[in-house]
């Protein structure tokens, strides 16, 4: 039985058609990248199949839903609050323990932002930002990510790794991107979205930059 | 908006004929001068009552503010439910005042009564102002938390933060007005600074009056500055050590207070409730809405009117002596200090000075109320003015004035001016205490006269009527557009 499994749903907002007639079926262990122009309905899509796993797919939305007040080590912190009572989670507020820092300061490690660990949030640029929500998705240790262009405001090099490690942490990963080149070299199958309706399915085994052309094209 | 504005102004001149204006003061200009001459030759020598002034003024305050955070957030968690909105807009409807005078009833001159005078009707503000601030938490964080996170850990880590800031804010701001109204507490016979000001201004002398009034503005100047989140255990720790320990509580007090002493005098008296004991409470009821309730709120209402323009007038012709856009940086210092000593004075002890000139009739507390709310919202626009951009080839003086600044900040001066009308109208109930005929001085009399179930229903009905013109002014300013989140004095 397929992970995800949608039969020819649509979705409207505020009246106007977003998706018509999505057929789209995901298997556990597959990478998915979900491309196409801005509106052509990725987002709505993504949302769409994250209801289907709420319950253990961790989320990774387009406006982040960091709390900038808070610590790049508190955001992250946020991932594994469903682990925790309600006590050790605000012990861990208010001082954070050894064990937890620790942990999270592996993840930090990883995306580069072990120097701002106790920044707040909000005082980050765009790119630290994008990483610190990366990071409270996989300290969510969720088999399955959902993220919502999750590298677009981080630099080349930084994308890269950023994939690499969501590729590590998560068995099953939805990635709607705008990056053709990242999105060929990090996941194995592309579904390409024009004007709410899949016009495109294939492996990213052997693909091209230029495959993609027609979905672009006026 | 013009039609809005020209309609109050008609108001009020209509109200001044209906006003007593009349003044008695035997010689005010001669006592003027001699308050003068205390004003600007003040004397510390009094050191012990000094130093006891301020720190109960500071321990009322601080001890205050502090339960009426506590409670308020608790009551901004259950702000969706209606009894607690209802609930809150009544309590902050009645005047701390008010509310020492029902406990001085209960608990006598101990400590509890002034706290809980504070904490109550700060409760009820803080509940509102930090409910709003939590809805205004954006929402986006808590979407983002990993599924079967428990509700508190969700609200500990994706709501509270954003609103905490907020709340350290505006309980900053609550402190200071808990420390006028820990002043003011003391006329009415709590150990405070409002106490001393009370006996050095019955004996003329003034140098000590302009010495503790001095002291007062340095404590709030310098707010910022001592009051740090770790020296809060040590504040209040010391709140509860400097306060006197006062009259034992007496638990008869209590129980009398409740069973006997609030209910109405027919009912009380009449050995069963018949025809007769209800006839006679209905005459009880009329006589005291007839005789009181409607003379008292028919005066307050009056003297809202004219002090609302007043201070809508005073906001207009003082917001240029602090604006960059009228005046250079020396002459804006004496516009800053004048506007500080207005808005940092409570109304009550402005009214009570202008009281000692000119013997109570309305004007003195017109004068005082319109000085007093002209100076907060002055200050405030003045502030605003700062940021505003002009042409360079813009206008000078009058015509920048009526062409470019009242123009643009003509609907925020309005919506500050709405805002402080509930606050006008409460003040206006408060001075009744010192001889206006307004609600406050049947309230207050009642207490004098032990007739406690008077003095209830008078505070119920005054605060039924704040609740009234809060509502109105909430209409005018969604009518008018006016921006409707703002700080609540």
């Amino acid at each position: 039985m397929p992970l995800f499994d949608l039969r020819n749903a649509n979705a409207a907002y505020k009246g106007a058609t977003v998706l018509n007639g999505i057929s789209l079926s995901i298997e556990a262990g597959e990478r998915v990248a979900l491309v196409g122009r801005s509106g052509a309905g990725k987002s709505t899509l993504l949302r769409m199949l994250y209801e289907q796993r709420a319950k253990e797919a961790a989320l990774l939305p387009q406006e982040l839903g960091l709390v900038r007040v808070l610590s790049v080590f508190h955001n992250i912190y946020m991932g594994q609050l469903n682990r925790h009572s309600a006590w050790y989670n605000f012990v861990n507020l208010v001082r954070p323990m050894e064990r937890e820092v620790e942990m999270v300061r592996t993840i930090a490690d990883r995306l580069g932002l072990v120097e701002k660990l106790f920044a707040p949030a909000g005082e980050l640029s765009g790119g630290q930002q994008q990483r610190t929500a990366v990071g409270r998705a996989l300290n969510q240790g969720s088999d399955i990510l959902i993220g919502d262009e999750p590298v677009s405001a981080v630099d080349e090099h930084q994308s890269r790794n950023v994939l690499e490690s969501i590729n590590e942490h998560h068995d099953t990963v939805l990635l709607a991107m705008h990056d053709i080149d990242l999105a060929i070299t990090y996941t194995d199958r592309i579904v390409g979205l024009r004007d709410g309706a899949i016009v495109m399915d294939q492996p990213t085994a052997g693909m091209v930059f230029s495959d993609l052309d027609d979905l672009y094209r006026n | 908006m013009v039609r809005t504005s020209l309609t109050f102004v008609a108001i009020a001149i209509a109200c001044l004929f209906l006003a007593d204006l009349e003044t008695i003061g035997v010689d005010p200009w001669a006592e003027f001068s001699r308050m003068a001459l205390g004003a600007v030759t003040p004397d510390f020598t009094a050191t012990d009552r000094l130093f006891d002034a301020v720190v109960q003024t500071l321990a009322f305050a601080l001890l205050g503010v502090a339960l009426a955070n506590l409670f308020g957030f608790a009551l901004a968690l259950a702000f969706h439910y209606r009894i607690v909105r209802v609930g809150c807009a009544f309590i902050r409807a009645i005047h701390e005042l008010f509310w020492a005078l029902i406990f001085l009833q209960i608990f006598g001159l101990s400590p509890l009564t002034g706290i809980l005078a504070i904490a109550i009707p700060y409760a009820g503000i803080i509940a509102k102002v930090y409910s709003e601030i939590l809805e205004e938490a954006d929402p986006a964080p808590a979407r983002a938390a990993p599924f079967g996170s428990g509700a508190i850990s969700i609200f500990l880590f994706a709501r509270l933060p954003d609103a905490w800031v907020h709340f350290k804010h505006y309980s900053m701001y609550r402190l200071e007005c808990g420390l006028r109204s820990s002043a003011v507490l003391g006329f009415v016979g709590l150990p405070t600074l409002g106490f001393h000001l009370d006996s050095a201004f019955k004996q003329g002398h003034y140098s000590e009056v302009s010495a503790l009034l001095i002291l007062f503005y340095v404590i709030i100047a310098t707010m910022r500055y001592w009051m740090h989140k770790r020296l809060l255990p040590v504040y209040l720790i010391g709140a509860l050590i400097a306060l006197p320990t006062g009259a034992a509580i007496s638990t008869t007090n209590i129980v009398r207070f409740f069973t006997q002493d609030i209910v109405p005098h027919p009912l009380r008296v009449a050995e069963s409730i018949d025809g007769a004991a209800l006839a006679n409470f209905w005459d009880w009821s009329t006589t005291l809405l007839l005789t009181q309730a409607m003379p008292g709120a028919f005066n307050a209402l009056v003297l809202t009117m004219i002090a609302l323009v007043g201070a809508g007038a005073c906001a207009l012709v003082m917001f240029p002596s602090i604006s960059p856009k009228f005046f250079g940086s020396k002459s804006r210092t004496v516009g800053h200090v004048f506007l500080v000593v207005m808005r940092s004075t409570p109304e009550y002890i402005l009214a009570y000075v202008f009281l000692q000139l000119w013997g109570p009739s309305m004007a003195p507390a017109i004068i005082a109320l319109s000085l007093h709310n002209g100076a907060i919202i002055g200050h405030l626009i003045g502030r605003h003015t700062e940021t505003m951009r002009s042409r360079p080839d813009s206008p000078k003086g009058l015509n920048l004035y009526g062409y470019e600044i009242l123009p643009r900040i003509y609907p925020q001066f309005l919506a500050f001016l709405f805002y402080r009308w509930e606050v006008i109208l409460r003040e206006t109930a408060i001075l009744g205490i010192l001889g206006i005929p307004t609600l406050g001085f049947y309230i207050d009399s009642a207490f004098a006269d032990i007739r406690y179930d008077r003095a209830l229903v008078l505070i119920i009905l005054t605060a039924l009527l704040n609740i009234a013109v809060d509502a109105l002014s909430r209409r005018i300013r969604t009518r008018l557009r006016l921006k409707t989140t703002l700080d609540h004095g």
